[in-house]
């Protein structure tokens, strides 16, 4: 991936099973999650009223914001509930190597608007 | 009066005699039973295992009941001898008892099969109470179990066992699983249920040996391998006991052969049950049984003619979870199979249909059909009309039309024998109006609890006042009800939240079920158990009630709302050294201080010097106080020295919602106790307390739940309904709802009215969960995960 730059980040028992975590990355605020299999990474920001996406409670490849229980992908980014919210956040492609955790940084940052269905890769 | 000498005091043969005794009185009766029990439902064994009844719960007939019928009951005495020609039975204990007519329900027992080395301490069968004691006693967390035997009593015997903590391994010999209730596909289904729950299973593969050195070590199979084992359980399979009837000259093949009328080869002797083998075939299970009791009944009171030409057998796996039904013929040679099949929820379902009529049902990971399909095939119902939807019904327009359609001869339970018309009966000549009040008196859906919904369908349509227990499923996750699911987590000693999602629910959970779960689990075990931070909301993974704009608020305990000049010095300098946006007197005579950063709480906890006041959880929040008699003219009780005492012995617990209380030293109530979850009001000579008071969204004034003299009365007063509201609340139900729901009369009843025991329990239970809890803001010192409370810094920054 040339159009990506991948930041190593931690080792992965960094963040616990099924918990999120902030990463400051430049001006960027990152929520990091563990889902077991995989890492996913999207902007902790909730695009109903900017809530902790990190701090949230994970519901399959989803979290539910804290502060308003919105539910966000983590896959595609899409807004799960309320339906109809036609906003998205980012999302960060992510990779584990000799146990450390990186994040692809786009070189132009994109958001994703596109829904894709579950269980496909973002 | 003619002496009629029962062999076997078990199921089968009690329930015959109590329809032998339905007819006018003929017998003298004696009852002969090798065990020490009087009779129990063998049925329920595995569900003592399990945890889920105890020993009394499965008695069928007290001993109250053989006295009330003047039956000679002689337990633990073995009838090693029949002399036909005499007419006259020879006890284990030398006793000689002669008969007039003698009825055999020996019964069967469990088969060994020529594996070597089963003499040895630690190797166990699973038919008895005393077996099933036994393998209590053995079981535990860290023993290894292995069970012989893949079918029903297997597979319970194995669940069993694990939910008493072993590791267990279920050896079998044929490739799937209950080959002899189900087909290959839905043996797999079941094979791969019983993996989920922890248990492993081996297929296909024979055990040559069990190995020791005079006790259990390991059991080797055929290919060599060895599994380590300090416990064995050889569920084989059930052999008739035919030994007695040989014996007496009878003709006996695999089992004792009787006729359509359950005589035997000579005309004094009869038998039922499991010893009996009528038209080649011998039975196993309960329904059978029960219908050739009633038709021997007939015969042997002079009123032969009723037949018994056979049942269609219906097996019911009874594991918590793993729902596993089937009955009659279900094999696709000369049939018409149906089927339906979700692996995604672990649902198969396979009917066989020959000549239009069912034949055959399989139904694995939902049985709420039984009912239908098992009535489908002992009506032999032409099905022809029905053939667009035999698996899926439409959705019936009247509810009665179920129970309607069942015909009054019914079976409705199998386990206790109650028809529907027996039912009906029993709810118009007794006023029945609620499930509770069916049980009691007619024992129906007692059993296995596969018929409670049919029962409940009766009352709907028949009682007149039929009260609906109402029950509100916690989630789409985890469907069932919060009481349902206290009880699973209970009986089935789950102890993670992901567990119980993995096998009850849709492996994944959500916002509103993880939490619920969490409480439950740290409210069962009192504290101890794995407890999932992950499932929790983000306010318990840090202990501070997040804010609008992602930062916290930090509210330390003020017991009572007494604090200290020093205590005010150290909080207004954390405010300031922490540039704390607001420091608020809350509503709770606490002090509130908002906008702390994350990555702040555990300094601030630090240099507060204060224990968490749990303000963002549902917890025990505070105890509101007035002054009382420390200085006021007019208080009657010392309020701040109760408030103090009661907030110390609920803090730190979870509870179902947020729970607020208070203590006011006369009735003016100058810290609205009256409208708080649990209030002590100081009157004149002691003190009221009252609970379920709110003063939120709506107001409710709080009910008295008793009157006391002494400040400890008061106290344990108010810790019996604490523990009782964390015991039976639904999670997020605070206690004016909860109250509200049972009524004030019920919940005195089973809190400052209950039996001694009772009491005794509830406050034992909130001990030891309060010796397992500590102040949460102790994580401050000793984090649970290196970055709970801090972000992550990258490794490399960006180029």
């Amino acid at each position: 991936m040339t159009d990506h730059q991948w930041i190593r980040i931690a080792a992965s028992d960094s963040v616990p099973l099924r918990e999120g975590r902030l990463v400051r990355l430049a001006d960027r605020e990152i929520a990091l999650f563990n889902l077991g299999h995989r890492f996913l990474a999207v902007d902790n920001r909730c695009p109903h009223r900017g809530g902790p996406l990190a701090d949230g409670i994970v519901t399959g490849a989803s979290v539910v914001c804290p502060l308003h229980a919105w539910k966000v992908s983590l896959e595609h980014g899409g807004v799960e509930r309320p339906a109809g919210a036609a906003t998205c956040v980012a999302t960060y492609p992510v990779r584990v190597e000799h146990g450390i955790v990186l994040i692809g940084l786009p070189l132009a940052a994109t958001c994703v608007v596109t829904r894709r269905s579950k269980g496909e890769a973002a | 009066m003619k002496r009629l000498v029962v062999v076997g005091n078990g199921m089968a043969g009690m329930a015959c005699l109590e329809q032998i005794l339905a007819y006018a009185p003929r017998f003298t009766v004696t009852v002969f039973g090798d065990e020490t029990h009087v009779n129990y439902n063998r049925v329920l064994l595995s569900s003592v295992l399990a945890g889920e009844k105890t020993a009394d719960d499965i008695v069928l007939h007290p001993l109250e009941w053989y006295r009330r019928h003047a039956i000679d009951l002689r337990l633990g005495v073995r009838i090693v001898d029949v002399d036909a020609a005499a007419k006259a039975v020879t006890g284990d204990d030398g006793s000689v008892t002669p008969y007039d007519t003698l009825l055999l329900a020996t019964g069967s027992y469990a088969w060994l099969p020529p594996i070597a080395g089963l003499d040895q301490d630690g190797v166990f069968v699973f038919r008895t109470l005393d077996d099933t004691r036994a393998l209590l006693e053995r079981s535990g967390p860290g023993v290894s179990a292995v069970v012989i035997g893949g079918g029903l009593l297997g597979l319970e015997a194995a669940r069993g066992l694990q939910v008493q903590g072993c590791n267990v391994t279920v050896v079998h010999l044929m490739p799937t699983l209950m080959e002899r209730q189900l087909d290959p596909d839905a043996g797999q289904y079941l094979a791969g249920k019983m993996e989920d729950l922890g248990i492993r299973v081996l297929l296909g593969r024979t055990t040559t040996a069990v190995v020791g050195n005079g006790h259990v070590e390991g059991v080797v199979l055929e290919d060599g391998t060895l599994l380590e084992a300090d416990l064995v359980v050889v569920a084989a399979g059930i052999r008739p006991n035919v030994e007695l009837a040989y014996k007496a000259g009878l003709h006996v093949n695999r089992g004792i052969v009787v006729n359509d009328h359950m005589e035997t080869s000579s005309p004094d002797i009869l038998a039922v049950g499991e010893c009996v083998e009528h038209n080649g075939t011998c039975y196993g299970l309960i329904a059978p049984l029960l219908e050739q009791g009633k038709v021997l009944a007939a015969t042997i009171t002079g009123n032969r003619g009723p037949t018994y030409t056979g049942t269609v057998q219906a097996a019911k796996l009874k594991i918590m979870g793993v729902d596993v039904f089937s009955a009659g013929d279900w094999s696709e040679q000369h049939a018409e199979p149906v089927r339906f099949e979700d692996r995604a929820l672990g649902i198969y379902k396979k009917l066989t249909v020959r000549d239009g009529r069912l034949v055959g049902v399989i139904l694995v990971g939902d049985t709420s059909d039984s009912h239908r399909y098992m009535e489908w095939l002992r009506s032999r119902t032409d099905l022809t009309a029905e053939r667009r939807h035999l698996l899926f019904p439409p959705p019936a327009a009247d509810v009665g039309l179920d129970v309607a359609e069942m015909a009054d001869s019914a079976v409705a339970c199998g386990c206790i024998g109650v028809t529907k018309g027996e039912i009906v009966r029993a709810i118009h000549e007794r006023g029945i109006n609620t499930l509770s009040q069916l049980k009691e008196c007619t024992r129906a859906s007692t059993g296995c609890g596969s018929c409670t919904s049919l029962c409940q369908d009766l009352l709907r349509a028949v009682a007149p006042e039929f009260e609906e227990e109402k029950k509100k499923v916690i989630c789409g996750c985890v469907p069932f009800a919060e009481d349902r699911l206290r009880e699973i987590l209970r009986s089935q000693k789950l102890r993670s939240v992901q567990e119980v999602l993995e096998i009850y629910g849709d492996g994944v959970g959500c916002e509103v079920c993880k939490p619920a779960l969490s409480y439950m689990l740290d409210m069962l075990w009192c504290g101890d158990h794995e407890e999932d931070r992950s499932a929790r909301f983000i306010n318990d993974r840090v202990h501070a009630n997040i804010q609008n704009d992602g930062t916290f608020s930090v509210v330390p305990r003020i017991r009572g709302g007494v604090t200290s000049p020093a205590e005010l010095r150290r909080i207004a300098d954390v405010a300031e050294r922490y540039d704390v946006r607001m420091v608020k007197i809350t509503g709770s005579q606490r002090i509130d201080l908002l906008g702390i950063r994350k990555e702040d709480l555990p300094k601030v906890w630090a240099d507060l010097g204060m224990p968490s006041g749990q303000a963002y959880t549902k917890g025990v929040r505070m105890v509101k106080t007035c002054v009382g008699t420390d200085f006021c003219r007019f208080g009657t009780q010392d309020s701040i020295a109760a408030g103090i005492e009661m907030e110390r012995r609920f803090e730190q617990l979870y509870t179902p919602h947020k729970v607020k209380m208070a203590a006011v030293g006369c009735p003016r109530n100058c810290a609205e106790a009256t409208v708080k979850d649990i209030g002590l009001v100081g009157v004149e000579g002691g003190w009221q307390v009252v609970v379920g008071g709110a003063a939120g969204k709506g107001v409710r004034k709080a009910d008295l739940l008793t009157t006391v003299e002494t400040t400890q009365a008061a106290l344990e007063a108010a810790e019996l309904f604490f523990q009782y509201y964390r015991e039976n609340a639904n999670y997020l139900e605070r206690t004016y709802d909860f109250v509200e729901r049972l009524g004030i009369e019920k919940v005195r009843k089973e809190t400052v009215y209950a039996p001694e025991d009772v009491r005794r329990g509830l406050l034992d239970r909130l001990r030891k969960s309060k010796a397992r809890a500590r102040d949460a803001w102790y994580e401050g010192q000793q984090p649970r995960h290196p970055t709970q409370f801090i972000p992550l810094v990258p490794l490399e920054t960006l180029a």
